[in-house]
């Protein structure tokens, strides 16, 4: 399979601290691909350089097989990489229709038509409908609770047609049911054609869900490949039980 | 030449009181994000009461920087408490834009029920001896305000770093959230440190006044300067706020000098324009990231 | 959802009729100049919405294109001669529209920086436009200031051309606004002020949003200038250019409600008023500024989303998912988020 995402020796410092340190990693096109390694590792910081919000001091990424030279999230969404966050960020001043609507790609004339348009309206509902959200349609995203905020934020960057998510820890802080929702959403999305890269603490979805898995340990990759091989080779372990 | 340096001398002191008015307002900033525009109006207030302590009862304003500041500092931790503290975080930034400019409207409306509209200036007798140094004027009041802001910056910095409520507030400054966490209490914190920036404003008031003829309208000129210089110095750094000053008083005062004095004042503001084309943080400011 | 509603054009009407008919039951002068200043800080207030309330991004310093208005008002008839009558009146579409292209570069520079960084530089904007006022003396006469038209207009209705201008520019803002937030371009700026960085993240054109609604509130806050200085009939730089007519402008918008499209209006029918009347009967202009600074600091503590939001919030609380596609009031108090 083609390479989606590719990183190439990306340093990221941050005082005299290296959190990402000549990170070189490849996402294939179809895959479901976990990002693990203990705290500090650099995960959360990989996804903010490759998804343009903070900017390498050396290093490259590429997308589609081309080279992105400055990454900005508008544009790399537009090219179809999209990511949601630890923390849950929705628009709490807009209904969750609205949240939708905003994710979709507008043409330039489209700013003085209406807010929701019908046709956006019935591809969010589509959407909505799937993750089960759809009695909340017309609610102000405030007011929803923690997991259906996580399970908007999925729903929303969908919108945009992506080829890969960036997942940021999508089982944390929420309850076992909710993880079943999740994984079933990633297997149905996976299924129809979408790569994912997914930072995950919880052990036993990386093992159900995702191969390959890449590890990283003080801001580079230490070990790469099949689930049950990463979580047996010599290194990981010393990387997570510390030195 | 000769007037060049003389201009950048005057300047250069000009700047030295600029930068004590300005270090109050990043000092508010630091702790708690708020933006005090009323730093003028109270500026402007110090002015006055010092004036009116040495007009009716013969204090000299210098002594009166002294007797300003603990009245100062309960009158900053009161307005911060009750204006202050009740804004809600996400937006405290602009919204204290506002509030600080309502409070300032309020100052500025009482000031000019007492005082009218006439300009002051308090006039001590030493008020018009200047000095000769190396061949130029320095009129002894201003080098006396720079000396004085010299002063106040220095234990400001010296309480800062060697001091334990000065090490709250370094600690609030970087990282408010992990500051409480290992014990700081930073309401306190915030609290204090507003009262020592309307403490520092009324210090400045009392130079300030002898420098400059004022009334209540006058703080406009003021935080519209202080302002740019602490977006220039970028925000939050009180060794920018510093440099932006003493940059921005000597620039003015050659512009001045080779232009005209109208010209000169634009001339700040043009400078903040054209800083942020090139740098939108300031000379010694952090880049500002949305939340990641 | 549909986007013209009952309930709405019912509101655009009464407001207009009411308007319009305004002069006609009310003949008093001193009263009519108290209307003309009430639907001017209206039509500002709600140009100033535009930006500061859509998209979060408060500017403090729209008094330089009030400024900006006037002086071109002026200029355009000393130096261009365009006459008077009603020829003034017909320049203040096209200072308008001039007012907003010309501020395209400023907003690209501005719209760099965000929150209280922003506020502080338009402020300078504010301060650069009244000194170039002062300075550009072969232009703008300096400190002298500026004479306008002698109006030809009978004594007897001598104020209603103007509340008319007023007015038809104040309909026109309500008309951008509602335009605006019931639109994509709304939903944009919403998005924006809620998160600006994730607006990024989903291909939201967050410059371009922020541009236009930039340029469109500089362009509408700048008419009432010029229709304020063909009535004043003479303009100085302190008083064209004035950091009180930003802070006039804000005080509404955040007390009728900031981020909705009638709040503003709401909130100069409060405060223009009550400020006249003091003006007129105290005579000391450092009470009403005492005035404003109480008002304000009470809206602030008691009533931080203003009335319109606040009302609301009453009304649904019965029903909270029946609530109209918002027009975006502030935060909500539940946040629920981040610390």
């Amino acid at each position: 399979m083609t390479a989606l995402l590719e990183s190439e020796s990306l340093t990221k410092r941050f005082g005299g601290i290296a959190a990402l340190d000549s990170c070189s990693i490849s996402v294939a096109e179809g895959n479901i691909t976990a990002l693990i390694g203990p705290n500090g590792s650099g995960k959360t910081t990989l996804f903010n350089l490759v998804t343009g919000y903070l900017p390498a001091d050396s290093g490259s990424i590429a997308f589609a097989g081309r080279s992105v030279r400055r990454p900005h999230p508008a544009s790399l969404y537009r090219m179809g990489l999209c990511r949601t966050f630890q923390q849950p960020r929705v628009f709490s001043n807009l209904t969750v229709i609205e949240n939708m609507a905003a994710a979709i790609l507008q043409p330039w004339g489209s700013l003085l038509r209406s807010r929701v348009r019908s046709s956006d309206r019935s591809r969010a509902l589509e959407v909505l409908d799937d993750f089960g959200l759809t009695r909340l349609a017309d609610a102000p995203a405030g007011t929803l609770s923690f997991g259906q905020r996580k399970l908007l934020e999925f729903a929303t960057v969908l919108m945009g047609r992506p080829r890969i998510i960036l997942l940021d820890e999508p089982t944390s802080g929420v309850n076992p049911v909710m993880i079943e929702i999740m994984e079933r959403h990633i297997r149905e999305l996976h299924q129809q054609g979408l790569a994912f890269l997914i930072v995950e603490h919880d052990m036993h979805v990386v093992m159900r869900l995702c191969d390959p898995v890449i590890v990283l340990d003080h801001g580079a990759k230490i070990a790469e490949g099949a689930p049950a091989a990463v979580q047996s080779d010599p290194t990981v372990l010393d990387a997570y039980l510390g030195a | 030449m000769h007037l060049i340096v003389q201009a950048a001398i005057l300047g250069l002191l000009t700047g030295g009181v600029y930068a004590l008015m300005a270090s109050g307002l990043t000092l508010a900033f630091g702790v708690m994000r708020v933006i005090n525009v009323a730093q003028g109006a109270m500026i402007v207030a110090g002015a006055y009461v010092s004036y009116t302590m040495f007009t009716q009862l013969q204090i000299d304003p210098f002594v009166s920087i002294v007797i300003m500041a603990p009245a100062a500092f309960v009158v900053g931790v009161a307005v911060q408490l009750v204006f202050l503290r009740p804004l809600r975080s996400d937006e405290r930034e602009e919204l204290s834009l506002l509030v600080t400019w309502a409070i300032a409207l309020g100052i500025e409306g009482i000031l000019g029920i007492f005082y009218q509209t006439t300009l002051r200036a308090t006039r001590p007798s030493y008020v018009n001896d200047s000095l000769t140094l190396f061949g130029y004027d320095v009129s002894v009041v201003r080098l006396a305000a720079f000396a004085a802001s010299c002063v106040i910056l220095v234990l400001l910095y010296l309480m800062l770093q060697h001091t334990r409520f000065g090490r709250a507030i370094r600690a609030t400054v970087q990282n408010p959230t992990a500051a409480s966490l290992l014990g700081v209490e930073s309401n306190r914190v915030a609290a204090y440190g507003f009262g020592i920036s309307v403490a520092t404003a009324t210090a400045a008031g009392a130079v300030f006044g002898m420098i400059t003829p004022f009334n209540a309208g006058s703080h406009y000129d003021l935080i519209s300067r202080l302002l740019t210089i602490i977006v220039l110095g970028g925000m939050g750094s009180l060794g920018g706020a510093v440099i932006a000053a003493l940059f921005m008083g000597m620039s003015e005062a050659i512009l001045a000098v080779e232009m005209s004095p109208t010209w000169a004042s634009l001339w700040f503001f043009v400078i903040l324009v054209l800083v942020l084309l090139i740098r939108p943080q300031g000379l010694l400011g952090t880049p500002e990231r949305g939340k990641l | 959802m549909k986007r013209v509603t009952p309930a709405g054009l019912a509101r655009g009407a009464a407001v207009t009729a009411a308007g319009l008919a305004f002069p006609l039951l009310v003949t008093a002068p001193y009263l009519m100049t108290i209307a003309i200043f009430t639907v001017m800080y209206a039509a500002l207030a709600t140009s100033w919405n535009l930006l500061g309330g859509f998209s979060g991004y408060l500017s403090l310093g729209h008094a330089a294109f009030f400024g900006v208005g006037a002086y071109a008002e002026a200029i355009v008839f000393t130096h261009i001669g365009i006459g008077g009558g009603y020829r003034p009146f017909a320049m203040v579409p096209l200072i308008g529209l001039g007012v907003a292209v010309a501020a395209i570069p400023i907003a690209i520079v501005f719209l760099r920086v965000r929150g209280a960084t922003f506020a502080i530089v338009t402020i300078s904007l504010l301060f650069i436009v009244q000194l170039l006022a002062f300075n550009l003396r072969s232009l703008t006469n300096g400190a002298q200031g500026m004479s306008m038209a002698i109006p030809p207009f009978p004594v007897a209705t001598y104020e209603r051309p103007f509340y008319y201008a007023m007015l038809a520019v104040f309909l026109g803002s309500v008309l951008c606004c509602w335009i605006v937030s019931t639109g994509k371009l709304g939903l944009m700026l919403f998005a924006i002020r809620d998160d600006e960085d994730r607006a990024h993240g989903l291909g939201i054109r967050v410059t371009a949003a922020k541009v236009i609604a930039f340029c469109v509130s500089a362009g509408l806050f700048a008419m009432p200038g010029a229709i304020w200085a063909y009535y004043e009939g003479f303009i100085y730089p302190q008083f064209a250019v004035d950091p009180l007519v930003t802070i006039g402008a804000v005080l509404m918008a955040f007390l009728g409600g900031r981020g909705t499209i009638w709040g503003p209006m709401l909130g100069a029918l409060i405060l223009v008023p009550a400020q006249q009347y003091l003006a007129y009967s105290q005579g000391a202009s450092q009470l009403y500024l005492i005035g404003y600074s109480a008002v304000f600091l009470v809206i602030m503590l008691l009533m931080p989303r203003g009335i319109i939001p606040s009302l609301r919030d009453l009304a649904v609380s019965h029903n909270p998912f029946d609530r109209p596609a918002g027009n975006g009031e502030s935060k909500p108090s539940t946040s629920g988020v981040s610390p």
